[in-house]
């Protein structure tokens, strides 16, 4: 990072303050010794955002050094602090995450409509932060003014990344790649997108080389393929490539022809009726793909494809096949040649079976993900996963330490068992997807199962539970889970003291998510000074009332609380509760449904 | 056990457009097109109900009732009010006076759901089980059945026939010509949530799986309907239209509800009023609505009073 770039217009000198008698002793205060240019090229190398927070905290100096040298800032909760704030406080920011909605929106909990635009953003960005370079957003609104904005504000822009965000076209799309001559990185993700046409990426100028990392898998337009494949051989960089559904075998051979230096490749359908020609060239290109780590795509996937991708997965260590309807013959097969694999994301079509191959295959993994591949109780056909699958994974993975895992039977002692094989879990998300389903082995509560987990993994940071829980599970949870910092839970409890449980303990808590359980207005207002120390709690469905909410928002100012008002409700219950800390103060572009109390 | 009862809108195949917009329990009709709809109009019933159990649970058959907490029992060691979970995520533009009655039956909606393990219970459960929308409607189709070939071709070209809105998948490789899809839909499968008043937990349907009103009322029937339905007979003007009289559990003029939709903008109308692909690129979610609530939903209400379609309280 140098920050001696002479066509800044914002320079790294600040304006000095007055001296303040602090700075002239020599002994007690850590940042004299060194001059200001020193100290900043010294934390300019941190990049960990709690690293930087700790060191804005020591003193004026290195407040001041630290505000300066920050170029890239997380914003989790978008709502937290305004663009003004955020601009006088950091100026010389390159890189901006945002996320917006709580994350309950992605299953559509929160109302269209509801905010978190990025437009007020980009607004006071475009004066402020001339020379930024990135932006990734998740769950947040964005139009297609705001793209153009974006495309015309910033000279420098190289990466856009857009992950479940929602109120734009693929007309905001082709401003982007019109108008931003040094894009590096366009991620387009897992969208509410108003997929008009695939013009976007024919907007590319013929000579625009820049590109690094193309992800549009999730839209579905067609889009010029004689365009794309120029684009791909103009890019030499091209390191990231993820096309849409729509790409057929053939057209995917003539892409890894040009970029066998990929290293993340996304494929398209995998349904093609290939002559024996083609089936050997498209072998030998991913023969030739030896850079490989992550692969992704595989739609409408067939057994009998799959073994042209094996000479590419040696080095593979991240496979997403939650798009993939495989069977555990099919899965067994292909991770025999993913030695290295680390990431796996499967849906359950792949069944316990399938989940063993995983146990037999993957000694390096650290992180499952099985999706259910329909919905559970329509389909009679998939049967899921059980415990069994998850228990054979804990055999044979000991690195074990992400897991979402979404089936539909569970007991207590699997998982203690589980934990044990693993105790390092970071993240565990279990879901049991019949909501109160008890242990089927014993009928009982799944309480002693996530006991288990929050006894014996002690570097827990992320928990969702679910199944049969009473107020036990939140009692362990309260006194154990020492490290966690978010929890969700849904259709659990027994009354307000599992959720005070959870208050009083847990002290590095920062997100709680709630649907559909007992917890009212004691269990809220039992310990809200926490709420300070968190980013935001959700509750949905659960006992709170209107007059509680107003109790909470008296007693905490510097908090904003916020319900979300369901049609015809009678004002006495709050349906949707969303409480956050804020230093800008409550929202001024809530829409009527929202009430700030 | 069960014996809600339902009309869904009619079927006039014209290109009107009715929009209703609720403010303040008032429901106002703007009408935009007044070409008469000469085709039979759609009248389906579906069956429901807030069934009993065994403890203390008053008779159904007034269904503008409000239930309270005291008719059902406590499942296991948790009651929740898990009312906005499975009432839909609405603005405030949609009223209904009822919504209370949603707030308290939703307990005994999830009691029997707990109590019937495999019934499809967590899918009639609004956003749950928990994953992404996005997710949830683009692999239903593909996961239905084991993943050979010939299958999946088949697959293919059925849904090829069958999606009206968005993308086919395909597996031709004549797909490279970079033209624009014809509607924007960003899923192969079109899931949109099924909410009717008087029950709290949401469903979903796939509404690419169908062509025509019929089957997506046959098919929301089924959803919400039980063995005890009632009336049967069939309202049609002008022509009688045979799948209009397939099902038995049509229902006639004294039905309480009608389905209707919110579109794009955010406006309830009627559902059967405008071309089956325009609906299809417009609906966001369906609601049976009771027809108190949507008085004057009809876009020519002259006409639709005459056929006694809607049933004013």
């Amino acid at each position: 990072m140098d920050f001696s770039l002479p066509t800044e217009p914002m320079n790294h000198k600040r304006k000095n303050p007055d001296p303040s008698p602090d700075s002239d002793e020599s002994t007690t205060q850590l940042s004299s010794p060194f001059p200001d240019e020193v100290l900043e090229r010294v934390l300019s190398l941190l990049n960990s955002r709690k690293d930087r927070n700790s060191v804005s905290l020591v003193c004026k100096d290195w407040y001041d050094a630290e505000r300066w040298s920050r170029t890239h800032v997380f914003i989790g909760n978008c709502y937290s602090v305004s663009p003004e704030i955020l601009t006088r406080r950091f100026p010389n920011i390159r890189s901006v995450t945002l996320k917006g909605k709580p994350r309950f929106s992605d299953f559509d909990l929160v109302p269209p409509k509801w905010g978190a635009y990025v437009h007020s953003w980009l607004l006071v960005f475009a004066t402020k932060y001339h020379f930024l370079e990135e932006l990734r957003l998740k769950r947040m609104t964005v139009s297609d003014e705001s793209l153009k904005l974006l495309a015309f504000s910033f000279p420098n822009f190289k990466a856009l990344s857009l992950l479940s965000c929602d109120g734009f076209s693929t007309d905001g799309l082709a401003s982007i790649t019109t108008h931003c001559k040094n894009l590096t990185e366009l991620d387009i993700q897992e969208n509410d997108i108003d997929d008009k046409s695939g013009k976007w990426l024919s907007c590319f100028p013929e000579n625009f080389m820049s590109l690094e990392v193309l992800n549009f898998a999730n839209l579905n337009s067609d889009v010029n393929f004689e365009a794309l494949e120029r684009l791909v051989s103009r890019c030499k960089s091209l390191i990231v490539l993820k096309v849409n559904e729509n790409m057929t075998l053939e057209q995917l051979h003539r892409l890894l022809v040009l970029a066998p230096h990929l290293r993340e490749l996304g494929t398209g359908s995998l349904l093609q009726e290939l002559t024996p020609r083609q089936h050997s060239e498209l072998k030998s290109a991913f023969n030739n793909c030896k850079n490989l780590n992550m692969l992704s795509g595989f739609y409408e996937v067939t057994s009998i494809f799959l073994p042209v991708l094996y000479p590419a997965c040696t080095s593979l260590t991240f496979l997403n096949l939650s798009y993939a309807a495989l069977r555990s013959d099919g899965l067994s097969n292909l991770l025999v040649h993913c030695p290295l694999l680390q990431r796996l994301w499967v849906l359950d079509s792949v069944e316990d079976e399938g989940l063993e191959a995983v146990g037999s295959n993957c000694p390096l993994l650290e992180e499952l993900r099985v999706f259910p591949a329909s919905d559970p109780f329509e389909d009679e056909i998939l049967h899921g996963v059980t415990e069994a699958g998850f228990l054979a994974v804990s055999y044979g993975c000991k690195k074990l330490h992400y897991v979402l895992y979404f089936c539909r039977q569970m007991t207590n002692a699997a998982v203690a068992t589980i934990v044990q094989n693993c105790p390092d879990f970071t993240h565990f998300r279990l879901c049991i997807m019949n909501p109160r389903q008890p242990d089927y082995q014993t009928n009982e509560p799944m309480d002693e199962a996530f006991g288990a987990v929050v006894k014996t993994c002690t570097k827990l940071r992320r928990l969702a539970v679910s199944g049969l829980l009473t107020d036990l599970t939140f009692e362990y949870i309260g006194k154990y889970a020492n490290n966690l910092e978010t929890l969700s839970v849904a259709f659990a409890g027994s009354s307000d003291r599992g959720m005070e449980c959870v208050l009083k303990g847990c002290p590095k808590l920062r997100k709680l998510e709630i649907r559909d359980c007992p917890f009212g207005n004691a269990a809220l207002l039992s310990s809200f000074r926490k709420y300070e120390s968190m980013r935001s709690l959700w509750m949905s469905g659960c006992k709170v009332t209107m007059d509680g909410c107003r109790l909470l928002a008296q007693e905490m100012p510097r908090l904003n609380v916020e319900v979300i008002r369901e049609c015809g409700n009678d004002g006495f219950q709050a349906d949707k509760l969303y409480v956050y800390r804020s230093v800008a103060g409550p929202r001024k572009d809530a829409p009527s449904f929202v009430l700030t109390l | 056990m069960q014996g809600v009862v339902v009309v869904l809108g009619g079927a006039t195949r014209s290109g009107s457009v009715s929009t209703l917009s609720m403010e303040d329990n008032n429901l106002v009709l703007s009408s935009e097109d007044s070409s008469s709809p000469d085709e039979s109009e759609l009248e389906l019933g579906l069956g429901l109900s807030l069934g009993g159990t065994a403890t203390a649970c008053k008779p159904q058959q007034h269904y503008a009732r409000i239930l309270t907490a005291k008719d059902f029992p406590s499942v296991g060691s948790s009651v929740s009010v898990s009312a906005s979970s499975s009432s839909s995520s609405s603005s405030s533009s949609c009223s209904s006076s009822l919504s209370r009655a949603n707030v308290t039956a939703g307990t005994k909606r999830s009691a029997d759901s707990v109590a019937a393990a495999a019934n499809g219970a967590s899918s009639q459960v609004v956003g749950w089980p928990p994953i992404r929308s996005y997710r949830m409607n683009s692999l239903v189709n593909q996961a239905k059945l084991p993943a050979t070939e010939e299958f999946n071709s088949l697959i293919g070209n059925s849904k090829n026939s069958n999606t009206v809105a968005g993308k086919g998948t395909n597996n031709c490789s004549d797909k490279n010509n970079g033209s624009a899809k014809e509607n924007g839909r960003l899923r192969s499968s079109l899931f949109v949530k099924v909410n009717m008043d008087g029950t709290p937990i949401g469903r979903k349907v796939d509404l690419s799986a169908h062509r025509c009103y019929e089957t997506l009322a046959q098919t929301l029937e089924d959803m919400f309907h039980t063995s005890t339905s009632t009336i049967s007979s069939i309202r049609s003007s002008g022509e009688e239209h045979d799948k209009a009289t397939r099902s038995s559990k049509m229902l006639g003029g004294s039905s309480d509800f009608v389905l209707t939709y919110e579109d794009k903008e955010g406006d309830w109308m009627l559902v059967g009023d405008v071309p089956w692909g325009m609906f299809i690129n417009s609906v966001r979610r369906l609601k049976i609505m009771r027809t108190s609530e949507a008085k004057g939903l009809a876009p020519r209400s002259e006409e639709r009073n005459g056929r006694q379609r809607t049933n004013p309280i």
